[in-house]
């Protein structure tokens, strides 16, 4: 690779493997971890207004 | 400087954002119901929004300056940037982040610790680390960007900061970040093809990978004796182990900055807006190598631009860019792209900065209205709107000052004391809070007094770069830092403070009682 250092060229390789574990781990659990429960999504919609609330009327960001 | 294409590609870029901007404006707008609309946004555009706002001018322009003067070495970051900053990130504190969130109603950072804590103390005392922390953070972002438009647009440095500062201002005084995941997605997406660009061209250039990393190789004799004498043995090569040039790569900018992204309060808050894990897993994909594609890119393309100055101005980088780190990205890409590319590029990095600097100030809009104000005067109301928006100009016009005042090559440094002293205070309260049930809110306070106080001392009175410069150690024991022996001057507070607030947010947990039953089986619903 034109690089005598194996810290720097296995630091070099290891970026690449460890960006090819994040496609990786994104494509084997794409379709995962989707909400199945409506209680739990009415949950996260009670969270959202809560937060738009505090960013409107209380912080007015 | 070409004005007329200048003009052009700003016309096109402003149009394309205006319409995006309008777009993402519409469809919230038009929609029955805001949060349903927020769902369908794709995946892609979710995921490229946050690059966005990870990477700014600091990660670009700051650290691959860095990567021209140390080399590859600065890898090691990258490698942190996407195992721990989008891997463990995401996979392992992101998930338990956004539920624990949820169950506790927490908006913020600092909030969702308190309120696993049930301590008012954090809340208010986190809200002040981040409010009081954060203009550094922010400063060295507006430098970055005033650098680019300093060497492209062949103006001062000070009115550069000026212009680009009031362009902030208005951003921020006009709304900010709400609503323009469309503008961010664009943003990254230029982003990404920019990087790719300049790696291929860089490549191109200097006769293939294997040629280029050879001549890199080749040129570590031409090292300077001063910064030979500190550790510097060629920009293909680590620094000696134990010299200070080693301690300040790996102790300040790898593990500062590679570590202290799992505590930064404004990527916490996006684990919990996102609507679900499955959002997270996608975001793995695109985060990681998007992040590959700008910090790996930016390292590997600083440290090369050795071999271009060598070749074509007979200097390393460092002498080409006149001794200022945080100029050797915008004089390279100056020199060797084409005109066109480096304004795309440079329009590009002004808008990371724009979308990273407006949840900056919106994080400490929130710390100062939401987590001190609200949190001391013990109420929520209206009446935090005006202290939130004092807050955030307050924030901004401290920003300014310091972008006037850091001295030159302040850029990574300055996002290391920030990102180091996050990491310090939050990450040990916010690991146990996550995993640990036992952990308690006498452990959690004492964690978080001890990583803060013991970060601030470090800065002050031991870790020379700061200590010499302020002056306070000097006046207080007549010498420029408490321990003079080597390596103790060149390690970063993180390294004594992180461990430190680990071990005494443990001892201090199992010293007192356990939390309630009740209350943690209600922080922990669903999550294990």
């Amino acid at each position: 690779m034109g690089i005598n250092d194996p810290w720097i060229w296995g630091v070099y390789v290891l970026s690449v493997l460890s960006a090819l574990l994040c496609v990786a781990y994104g494509l084997v659990n794409w379709n995962k971890g989707v909400k199945k429960e409506q209680k739990e999504i009415l949950e996260e919609v009670a969270w959202e207004e809560g937060e738009a609330q505090m960013e409107e009327k209380e912080l007015g960001l | 400087m070409d004005i007329l294409l200048l003009n052009i590609i700003v016309l096109i870029y402003i149009l394309a954002i205006g319409y995006l901007g309008y777009r993402g404006w519409k469809e919230t707008r038009d929609s029955e119901d805001y949060m349903v609309a927020g769902r369908k946004i794709h995946p892609y555009v979710m995921a490229m929004s946050y690059g966005a706002t990870f990477i700014s001018t600091s990660a670009i322009v700051g650290f691959g300056g860095v990567a021209g003067l140390f080399g590859m070495g600065l890898l090691w970051l990258t490698f942190l940037n996407i195992f721990v900053g989008i891997f463990i990130a995401f996979v392992v504190f992101g998930k338990r982040t956004r539920k624990m969130g949820h169950n506790l109603s927490a908006m913020t950072f600092p909030e969702l610790l308190a309120r696993r804590f049930d301590s008012k103390f954090i809340q208010y005392f986190g809200g002040l680390v981040i409010f009081l922390g954060m203009p550094m953070y922010a400063s060295v972002v507006l430098i970055g960007a005033a650098r680019f438009i300093e060497t492209t647009l062949a103006v001062d440095f000070d009115l550069a900061l000026m212009i680009f500062s009031v362009i902030i201002a208005a951003y921020v005084v006009l709304g900010g970040l709400k609503g323009v995941m469309y503008t961010d997605a664009l943003q990254a997406t230029i982003m990404f093809v920019g990087m790719a660009f300049l790696l291929v061209m860089t490549y191109g250039q200097l006769g293939g990978i294997v040629t280029a990393n050879q001549a890199l190789t080749n040129l570590a004799d031409l090292v300077p004796a001063n910064l030979a004498s500190m550790g510097h043995e060629g920009w293909t090569a680590m620094p000696a182990f134990g010299s200070a040039w080693w301690w300040t790569l790996i102790s300040t900018l790898v593990l500062g900055v590679g570590i202290g992204v799992l505590a930064m309060p404004q990527l916490v808050v996006r684990f919990m807006t996102v609507r679900c894990n499955r959002e997270l897993n996608r975001a793995v994909l695109v985060g990681g190598v998007f992040i590959l594609m700008m910090t790996g890119v930016a390292f590997v393309v600083g440290a090369l631009s050795n071999v271009y100055f060598v070749q074509h101005d007979g200097v390393i980088a460092i002498a080409a860019a006149q001794g200022n780190s945080d100029s050797i990205i915008p004089v390279y890409i100056n020199a060797s792209m084409p005109e066109w590319f480096v304004y795309i590029f440079m329009l590009t990095l002004l808008a990371a900065a724009m979308s990273t600097l407006s949840s900056q100030f919106h994080a400490q809009g929130t710390a100062i209205g939401r987590d001190v104000y609200e949190t001391l005067a013990g109420m929520r109301g209206g009446r935090s709107i005006p202290i939130t928006r004092i807050g955030i100009i307050i924030a901004v016009v401290v920003a300014v000052i310091l972008g006037y005042v850091l001295p030159p090559s302040i850029i990574a440094p300055g996002t290391a004391i920030f990102f180091g002293l996050c990491a310090a205070a939050f990450l040990p309260m916010y690991a146990c809070a996550l995993f640990w049930r036992r952990a308690t809110k006498a452990g959690a306070v004492a964690g978080l007094v001890t990583g803060t106080f013991v970060s601030l001392f470090w800065l002050v009175f031991v870790h020379q770069k700061e200590a010499a410069p302020l002056g306070i150690a000097k006046m207080v024991l007549g010498r420029d830092v408490l321990i003079t022996t080597m390596p103790w001057p060149v390690v970063d507070p993180i390294v004594v403070a992180l461990p430190l607030a680990f071990v005494v947010t443990v001892a201090v947990s199992l010293a007192t009682k356990p939390p309630a039953k009740e209350h943690v089986d209600k922080c922990f619903k669903g999550i294990d």
